[in-house]
């Protein structure tokens, strides 16, 4: 696997987009649980995209580091961004109908987490999940 | 993909056969409440042993089926969560507060039939 991507504009969207990502996750070593928590992180992500944003795309690389192998995830939506990161990372803080789980929650399942985001431009998710040493 | 709906007595059992998007687990919460209505029934199971993830979404769904389910004068059992979703539930600060549990679908009819036994001790004390 070089890059693979996955448009996400809808509830399928959201669905192929975990699906894709622990199969890729599987083929580089990644097992168990780990492969649960970094399902349900791209799922609370791609959600995200459906409900703020209307529309996204999902990138998936697998990246080394150290010697370890590990799935890189970005998320990009064009959508109208969000206007304080901070808030949106606390815990209960929602403006849409989820449970204000979404960011705080990913960023707890994976490894690796970062979010830029620019109103009126967009918002982009950055996470990795890294193999067990 | 649908998620079949199966009488059995009193109960219904509701197994989730795949991985399920959200407009599937909002029709099932549907499906689920006009069911309990329409078959009078007094308790559901809900068999989640295949779901693939349990995120924000899917737990709320099945939080709101409870709480539809119990202003009908019926139980709910979730069964069939597995040891990975449990830890991912917990690391995103998922619960299922007020929802019974159970292990499988035996262990689902059983915790059924006993609350069912017991309340109707209760109310035939009154």
């Amino acid at each position: 696997m070089d890059v693979e991507l996955i448009v996400v504009e809808s509830d399928a969207g959201v669905m192929n987009a975990r699906q894709k990502g622990r199969q890729l996750a599987m083929t580089i070593g990644i097992s168990g649980s780990d492969l649960t928590l970094l399902a349900t992180a791209i799922s609370e992500i791609a959600r995200n995209i459906v409900q703020y944003a209307g529309q996204g795309e999902i990138e998936f690389r697998s990246i080394v580091r150290g010697g370890r192998r590990g799935l890189l995830i970005i998320a990009r939506d064009h959508g109208p961004g969000i206007p304080d990161i901070a808030q949106a990372m606390q815990d209960g803080f929602s403006t849409s109908r989820g449970m204000g789980l979404g960011l705080p929650g990913a960023r707890r399942l994976m490894d690796d987490f970062e979010i830029v985001s620019e109103v009126g431009a967009g918002t982009t998710v950055s996470m990795v999940k890294w193999e067990r040493s | 993909m649908e998620v079949p709906i199966l009488k059995q007595g009193d109960f219904l059992i509701a197994s989730i056969l795949g991985a399920l998007t959200d407009t599937a687990l909002t029709r099932l919460q549907e499906n689920l409440v006009h069911a309990v209505r329409k078959h009078r029934s007094k308790g559901v199971v809900i068999d989640v042993t295949v779901l693939d993830v349990m995120d924000s979404f899917a737990a709320r769904t099945l939080r709101s089926i409870t709480v539809m389910t119990r202003l009908l004068g019926a139980k709910v059992v979730i069964v069939g969560i597995q040891p990975e979703i449990a830890f991912s539930m917990v690391q995103l600060g998922l619960r299922l507060e007020g929802t019974l549990t159970g292990l499988d679908l035996e262990d689902g009819i059983a915790l059924l039939k006993a609350a069912d036994t017991k309340d109707g001790a209760r109310n035939h004390g009154r």
